[in-house]
């Protein structure tokens, strides 16, 4: 039951294309002001919170939601299911874009730029007992990664172009690809265990500035877990759409299916939550009524919610559902990331930040980028499982 | 507080001569309103004061100098107009003065007897200069007696007792350690009796004009600290009503003479100002009916010569430790606030985020609806 | 699918969830039993005694020389010229007055150049670090930009240039300018009461102990800085509780030491990721294997 991938065809500059140009040029102009005169010219970063929706947003749940390639690679790579292989291409796409678009982010959240190229090169200044410098080198190691992986989908295009200018390029390097498949995937399953849990060690360093409710040693693990669940939300909710929307292929019995992973992965999260605050003796103060106790127990009704809209085949083939399951889903996951970077972390000393107008569209500029490669790559190349002759949107 | 400019009132108009001829009543009245408002009496003191010379009601003042320089006869006396001093000499008779006196030896000393006897009960002894008490108080001896001796006898009898300038509120200068002579002050010299202290090296003459008037009008006298000091000038510290206070708060220092601090008139503490110790009103009220003639505001330090445990026994450039040293209102607090949110923001963020939401779960919806109608298999 | 390989697969990944959520749990619990930072044999550092300051606000006027900082912008009611109402990008040193009634206390707040910092923990290239007598000094060369020293610091103290194209982080560095020739830092140098002295690390340890015991009624019976945060060597000493002053209860622990310790716990002499690796590479090597068997067309 293999399904050719194929480009989705189709123009590239549609009315919904020209508005996401705009925002992305509105984007650019704005980070060109940052640029020239300081990130407090943009944001409302202050040295209470210097790390905003740039960092929470762009970054930590950027990169949960492209861990969609990851969570697909589990399935298909290690537990052998591959009737979900024709997932695998879109899902890596969404990955690469993804961690792509939080590259972007980094170099436009960090002050000094200029010296990025040190991280990766300048291994005799590593200091290995920080966290965040294992997120940048793994960040750095899977964007390429992703990116080979996604080669395949490239090279196929190019090489159907006998004339074309990278055919030879593309015929040259495509089996050196597939040779290194099994150590590229078996990397791409390697680094975002690492830094996605590592992200979540990052904010233990915060200390006391970080509630009790968020500030556990199971952090990595809290964080590998959800962002687990999330990749599968994400495959869900992009096969759906681009289902909906590009290929006009009602892709719902393949994703209802993959969809149910999100069940033990939510329960384990939801276990690991609660435990975690028994065994830290914290259980009486989570229920004692507060806006943040509020939000840490919403986070798991959220996990809850969409577990149980799941539990039942029915309830997953119902396309309504399994979408609104997704949603909930990444919504948790999403609202855990900001609750752990910004909501619950209190610097102290009457500071609050909430994004500036500008900066919230950088960051609207850059999911916009981010939805007008995915639009451009897939109508380009082979990438979602195509229906000959299928126009898009 | 403004220094009373009583200078243009004491000249001629259009000139700065001092006034030749005799005042005027309504110059009079003029000077003695002022006078009285520079040392808090109301307005009504002044015609009373007024009457009272005028009806020739001139309480009796005895004079005693003992270890003193005559200095604070000097600033009461060489005010930069005569004509003041004539002022104080038509309120009150001062029937003892040694050095006013034309008279000397005998006759001085008869017209001190005299003086007591006749107005015995209703005369203000003024004390000037501090009282040796070692050995018997042989150190200062005026006619054959001791100063102790002299003073106690004209405590007797007085109606008040003023002890104007340092040495006679705590002894001054000659009590500097080792204090040889035994050197006191009158409030512990005349233990028991009430003594207003009027202590200065000099004192600013008004501040004994205003506690004489106030007696000589409504025979009473201000209100005291402990220290037997009128609370109307020694209430505050220097500190609290200086003009340099504000380079205090901000942490700007003249570190030495003529340095660049120095030149800017930056706070003088670092160079041993005892202002934040010394209870004083030269701050407010300066010397000579001069704007800014006092020891700060040419640029020295004070030098807290008011002060019992300060003048002469703590060195000039030494730093005063600040006992209570009160914050400005304008002080950067512990835990700061740092501004709100941008309303704009949230309102903007609150759409995009609602509407993303809501198109999700919309849509999810619509996707439903087309699954439902049947649309290819996979 | 062959069930072997499942097995195998699902026997990895519980492996490798169990090492790190095992590691994460163990190292927390390793983590109690802390052994206390050392300080570097010269240490220096300064003594700060609360009760002394007079809140005159010299040493914030000298930092700002010393440090050729310009004046600031952000002030106490937003009217004052150059009344800075906290440590920023133009301040390294402050004053602050807490206040509640007829009770008051200033307390100076600047970098606590801590024995184990967490900045230095956070920092990715090492950027900051302790340098020459334990002071921690940033360098501009070494620096992204990336602020993780700010979210790990538990003072609050490193500060950013947020407005500067070029920016640089700023905090006080113990004025090594000007220690390089001989002198104090400034700070320690104007302050006329006293308040404030540099010296050796173990003399001004021995020093505020010596006040505490002569003087128990002055003070909060405590030198913070001692123990707190694992040690820090800038010590204060105070007549009010510490946290009224804005001086955290950190706890004996050294600041960074859990986010470390769970860090190095999964990642100890890198072997779990090596494992992970070698794991997940023969599963699917066995995996692609068999379908290559099966015939199926990979990718």
């Amino acid at each position: 039951m293999t399904h050719h991938a194929a480009p989705v065809g189709g123009p590239f500059l549609t009315r919904t294309a020209r508005w996401l140009l705009g925002l992305v040029a509105l984007g650019g102009i704005i980070a060109a002001w940052r640029f020239a005169n300081g990130i407090g010219s943009v944001s409302a970063l202050s040295d209470g919170y210097p790390w905003g929706i740039w960092i929470a947003l762009d970054v930590v749940i950027g990169t949960a939601i492209g861990c969609g390639g990851y969570a697909v690679a589990i399935l298909v790579y290690v537990l052998n299911r591959g009737k979900y292989h024709p997932l695998v291409r879109p899902a890596v796409l969404t990955s690469a874009l993804g961690y792509s678009i939080a590259a972007v982010a980094i170099f436009v959240d960090v002050g000094r730029p200029w010296n990025l190229f040190k991280v990766p090169i300048q291994f005799w200044h590593w200091n290995l007992d920080s966290a965040l410098l294992e997120v940048a080198l793994c960040v750095m190691t899977y964007v390429a990664v992703l990116w080979i992986e996604l080669s395949p989908a490239f090279f196929e295009k190019w090489k159907a172009e006998p004339g074309g200018a990278l055919h030879g390029l593309a015929t040259a390097l495509d089996p050196l690809v597939r040779k290194l498949m099994v150590p590229l995937l078996a990397l791409g399953l390697l680094l975002p265990t690492m830094h996605q849990s590592s992200l979540g060690t990052v904010m233990l360093l915060a200390g006391h500035k970080l509630h009790p409710l968020w500030r556990t040693p199971l952090l990595p693990l809290l964080f590998l877990v959800s962002v687990i669940g999330m990749g599968y939300a994400v495959v869900v909710f992009e096969g759906a759409l681009s289902g909906a929307l590009l290929t006009r292929r009602r892709e719902t019995p393949l994703l209802a299916d993959l969809s149910f992973a999100m069940v033990p992965v939510g329960a384990i999260f939801l276990v690991l939550r609660y435990a975690d605050l028994a065994f830290r003796g914290l259980l009486a103060d989570a229920f004692r009524p507060s806006w943040l106790v509020a939000l840490f127990h919403l986070e798991n009704v959220l996990v809850l919610a969409a577990m149980l809209m799941l539990l039942s085949p029915d309830g997953r083939r119902n396309a309504t559902r399994l979408l609104r399951a997704a949603l909930l889903f990444l919504l948790a996951g999403g609202l855990y990331r900001v609750d752990t970077y910004l909501v619950a972390f209190d610097p102290g000393s009457n500071w609050h930040y909430f994004p500036a107008v500008p900066e919230l569209f950088i960051t609207i500029g850059l999911v916009a980028a981010e939805v007008l490669a995915y639009l451009w790559i897939v109508k380009r190349f082979p990438v979602l499982a195509g229906r000959a002759g299928a126009a898009g949107n | 507080m403004e220094p009373i400019d009583l200078a243009s009132l004491l000249s001629d108009p259009g000139t700065d001569e001092p006034r030749t001829d005799q005042l005027e009543r309504r110059d009079f009245l003029k000077i003695c309103s002022l006078a009285a408002a520079a040392v808090g009496l109301p307005a009504s003191a002044a015609s009373k004061m007024a009457e009272a010379a005028a009806g020739g009601l001139r309480p009796s003042v005895i004079w005693l100098h003992f270890q003193e320089c005559t200095g604070c006869s000097e600033s009461l006396l060489r005010t930069s107009h005569p004509a003041l001093a004539k002022l104080i000499l038509d309120l009150v008779s001062l029937d003892y003065h040694e050095t006013l006196f034309a008279a000397a030896g005998h006759q001085a000393e008869d017209a001190l007897a005299e003086a007591m006897r006749k107005n015995a009960g209703k005369y203000v002894l003024v004390i000037e200069g501090s009282i040796p008490v070692k050995d018997g108080g042989i150190y200062c001896k005026i006619a054959g007696k001791t100063a102790l001796e002299i003073a106690k006898e004209a405590a007797e009898q007085a109606a008040a007792i003023i002890a104007i300038g340092s040495c006679a509120s705590f002894g001054g200068v000659q009590s500097a350690p080792p204090n040889p002579t035994g050197a006191t002050g009158a409030p512990e010299v005349l233990a028991g009796k009430t003594v207003v202290t009027i202590p200065g090296c000099p004192p600013n003459p008004y501040n004994f004009l205003g506690t004489v008037l106030q007696f000589v009008t409504f025979g009473t006298l201000p209100d005291l600290d402990a220290k037997g000091r009128p609370r109307f000038a020694y209430g505050r510290t220097i500190h609290e009503h200086c003009p340099r206070r504000p380079h205090f708060d901000a942490g700007r220092f003249a570190l030495k003479f003529g340095d660049e601090g120095h030149r800017q008139g930056y706070c003088l503490y670092r160079l041993g100002c005892k202002g934040p110790a010394t209870y004083a009103n030269c701050s407010v009220m300066h010397f000579n009916e001069i704007e800014g003639a006092w020891p700060i505001g040419i640029g020295h330090p004070c030098v807290g010569c008011t002060e019992s445990d300060i003048a002469f026994k703590v060195a000039i450039h030494d730093t005063v430790e600040i006992d209570r040293p009160t914050p400005p209102d304008q002080y950067p607090p512990v835990g700061a606030d740092h501004g709100g949110v941008s309303p704009l923001a949230t309102g903007v963020a609150g759409l995009i985020g609602g509407a993303a939401l809501g198109a999700g779960w919309m849509a999810a919806k619509k996707l439903g609806e087309a699954d439902e109608d049947g649309t290819e298999d996979s | 699918m062959s069930k072997i390989d499942r097995r195998t697969a699902l026997k990895g990944l519980a492996a490798g969830g169990l090492a790190a959520g095992a590691a994460a749990t163990g190292t927390g619990a390793r983590a109690a039993e802390h052994e206390r930072p050392e300080p570097p044999p010269d240490a220096v550092g300064m003594l700060y005694d609360a009760t002394l300051c007079i809140g005159c606000k010299t040493c914030v006027v000298a930092c700002r020389e010393a440090n050729g900082l310009p004046p600031e912008r952000d002030t106490v009611h937003g009217g004052i010229y150059d009344a800075p109402i906290d440590l920023s990008a133009g301040t390294k040193n402050i004053i602050e007055l807490w206040r509640d009634g007829d009770e008051w206390s200033y307390v100076k707040r600047q970098c606590m150049h801590c024995l184990d910092p967490a900045c230095v923990t956070a920092c990715m290239l090492g950027a900051l670090q302790k340098r020459e007598h334990g002071i921690v000094t940033w360098e501009s060369s070494l620096c992204i930009g990336c602020r993780y020293c700010q979210v790990a610091c538990p003072f609050e103290i490193p500060k950013f240039q947020w407005h500067e194209a070029n920016p640089k982080i700023v905090k006080c560095e113990l004025c090594n300018h000007r220690l390089a020739k001989g002198q104090v830092p400034a700070c320690c140098e104007v302050c006329p009461r006293g308040a404030v002295i540099f010296g050796q690390y173990d003399a001004l340890l021995a020093e505020a102990h010596r006040r505490l015991e002569e003087n128990p009624d002055r003070y909060v019976p405590k030198v913070y800085g001692e123990k707190d945060g694992g040690g820090t060597q800038v010590l204060m000493l105070a007549g009010v509780e510490f946290e009224k002053l804005g001086l955290p209860d950190l706890g004996e622990d050294p600041a960074p030491e859990l986010a470390r310790s769970v860090q190095h716990g999964i990642y100890r002499g890198f072997v779990a990721p090596v494992v992970l690796y070698a794991l997940l590479g023969g599963v699917i090597w066995r995996n692609h294997r068999a379908a290559a068997r099966d015939g199926e067309d990979e990718r």
